[in-house]
């Protein structure tokens, strides 16, 4: 088991390394516009540009370049935003936004687990029966239709119903709502998906055929083996949605102007704020690998039979 | 007993046995045929089970329909260019915000152009984005799939390639690309391509790691089947199914994205239409109820059309998993 984990942490510690060495590399390829701030290109002359770009390092060869953000990177230093906030350090601009998406997102992610769950086992209760039907609806719907599109339509229709305002507002308590229920909507289909598929796999066992023969009632086959089988696939997932409510949701943050982590990769983007839209990406890919880390892990603890023979590919 | 009557008679079978009987025979297709023929048609099969799907064959029947509307329409009388202002010819001002009517069926935009061109115009990009993300995607995935499985000793080096690019999440390697690239048509395509062809190659090689040996395959090759024949026979019906999905999802898959990028605005310049764009332009009006028109059409446009692609290809795949032929 130990070995296990080490074999698995170092994979990811690499796969980290990588990642962040080739997102550096690509960020280099940029147009060296996006580094003159709010001064803009036109009015610097030439010169002026050069003193900038020598400033910041961005004339040294890349190697260098690379060791400077290594070594700033393991101080926990992310550089300063550019035109964001111009020479704010990145991570005081983090640390103002986090508290909300970690709010909305932990919010949304109680609300699917709840409810995703439950409409999984519901549907695979009733296998082929209206439940399932409207279930499978609502999934197709949720996984076919983009997101800005019902989210748009909560924000125009839903706020208009409940007489709340179109946008998040601190102040109002009830604003705090709609947007964290938006948020998860589409996880509650993603988990009732898989909920439901696994238990109807586990369902075609032959050890519940076993079970039903010996006479157990079906809801203490469903509850006391289907569903806590198939609970386990689902917990590999469970570290990458917690860790992944840090990145909150693009399209929420920024229809509801919340103040949190997905609206500020739009902004950053949309400023061409080059050393913050490096730091995000840097910081959702790292969340990504460590989820799944910890989801394997995790996977790893529930389920003994799971070993490390063929990684990757086999998952 | 048999070895007995095997010894006695010896001398008999020798004698049957002339030397004509050694020279090779001609090959009949026909007659090889013969043998093991039986009337199981894989598309045929494919096709009934599709057909009891109801509602993916009424999807189907519309999708076709849309497809063939999104090419005509420019060639229809008295439509209006996606990407011209249109302007009125007493006041000469631009005909701005005008809401549907018979002129102008499904009214017109903030600056005066003709939304229900737009929104044709705009279906026809993101169907062609969602047409060539899925070729390169399937072309790049078998590829790369078939060298991962085929060729050991790549499969270590693939296989950690592979596992990198999972391990980042996708919506960030797309923005990524697009966030580097000059924003455009190229990019927003080759953005998609790049971020779902791994998918693909996993299966390719888990499918042909599994089945390159099984005994069906070996046996074909004794018999000395051409590879060619391998390939179209006994591999390409597994690969059937997926292949229809995923191209049958790159459409969802691509106007969402290109909705997505467009929203975060690293997407299509404004003057392609495009569902993106249009969703965007119509989103300002969310505010004003009588504007909504501008939001409501391109909506339900697009939701037609992605979760019609979706159905469709869900279905499909059912269909052509042999596993549920009869």
């Amino acid at each position: 088991m130990l070995k296990y984990f080490v074999k698995r942490l170092l994979r990811s510690i690499l796969t980290l390394f990588i990642v962040i060495t080739v997102v550096f590399l690509l960020m280099r390829l940029m147009p060296e516009e996006g580094y003159f701030g709010e001064n803009g290109v036109d009015k610097l002359d030439e010169a002026q540009q050069e003193a900038i770009l020598e400033s910041m390092g961005l004339k040294d060869p890349v190697y260098i370049q690379l060791e400077h953000f290594y070594t700033d990177l393991l101080k926990g230093d992310l550089g300063e935003s550019l035109i964001f906030r111009p020479n704010v350090p990145i991570k005081e601009i983090i640390a103002q936004k986090l508290p909300y998406s970690l709010w909305f997102g932990l919010f949304a992610l109680g609300l699917s687990l709840v409810f995703g769950i439950t409409m999984g086992i519901t549907m695979a209760r009733h296998k082929g029966k209206l439940a399932d039907k409207l279930g499978t609806s609502y999934v197709v719907f949720i996984s076919a239709v983009p997101a800005i599109i019902y989210y748009l339509f909560i924000q125009i229709y839903v706020t208009g119903i409940l007489n709340l305002p179109l946008l998040f507002d601190v102040e109002i308590k009830k604003s705090w709502l709609i947007p964290g229920i938006a948020m998860s909507l589409g996880s509650i289909s993603g988990y009732a998906m898989w909920m439901r598929r696994y238990m109807v796999d586990e369902l075609n066992k032959d050890y519940i055929k076993l079970a039903t023969a010996k006479g157990l009632s079906r809801r203490k086959i469903m509850y006391t083996h289907v569903m806590r089988n198939a609970l386990v696939p689902m917990v590999q997932y469970l570290p990458s949605s917690i860790l992944f409510t840090i990145a909150g949701s693009i399209y929420v943050e920024s229809l509801f102007s919340i103040p949190g982590m997905g609206g500020l990769l739009v902004s950053a983007i949309q400023m061409q704020d080059n050393t913050l839209v490096q730091a995000l990406v840097l910081i959702y890919s790292s969340i990504g690998i460590i989820g799944l880390f910890l989801g394997d892990v995790l996977m790893a603890v529930f389920d003994p039979r799971i070993k490390l023979q063929k990684a990757g590919g086999g998952r | 007993m048999a070895l007995d009557y095997l010894e006695e008679n010896y001398e008999t079978f020798n004698q049957d046995l002339e030397d004509a009987m050694f020279e090779f025979a001609d090959y009949d297709a026909k007659e090889a045929e013969r043998t093991g023929y039986s009337n199981y048609s894989y598309w045929r099969s494919t096709w009934r089970s599709f057909l009891k799907n109801r509602i993916a064959v009424v999807l189907m029947l519309f999708v076709v329909f849309i497809v063939g509307f999104t090419i005509i329409q420019p060639y229809l009388p008295n439509q209006y260019e996606p990407t011209v202002v249109n302007i009125s010819e007493e006041t000469g001002r631009q005909l701005r915000n005008i809401p549907p009517n018979d002129q102008f069926w499904f009214g017109t935009n903030a600056i005066g152009q003709d939304l229900w061109a737009r929104i044709w115009s705009g279906t026809r990009t993101s169907l062609f984005i969602g047409l060539i993300v899925g070729l390169s995607e399937l072309t790049l995935g078998i590829l790369i799939g078939s060298i991962w499985g085929y060729v050991r000793k790549l499969d270590t080096l693939i296989t950690e390639i592979y596992n990198v690019i999972n391990n980042i999440p996708r919506t960030i390697i797309l923005v990524l690309f697009a966030y580097i690239m000059k924003p455009g048509l190229f990019t927003i395509i080759f953005a998609m391509a790049i971020t779902r062809w791994t998918e693909m190659a996993r299966f390719v090689r888990n499918l042909i790691i599994i089945i390159r040996d099984r005994e069906y395959n070996l046996a074909s090759r004794c018999l000395g089947t051409p590879t060619s024949r391998i390939i179209s026979k006994n591999l390409l019906p597994y690969l059937v199914s997926v292949i229809m999905l995923r191209l049958a999802l790159a459409i969802p898959l691509a106007i969402g994205s290109e909705v997505f990028l467009t929203y975060i605005g690293i997407g299509l310049p404004v003057d392609i239409p495009s569902l993106g764009n249009l969703i965007n332009e119509g989103r300002v009006f969310i505010m004003v109820s009588a504007l909504r028109y501008q939001l409501l059409f391109p909506a339900a446009v697009l939701s037609m059309i992605t979760i019609s692609f979706y159905v469709i290809g869900n279905g499909f795949a059912d269909a052509a998993d042999p596993k549920n032929h009869v």
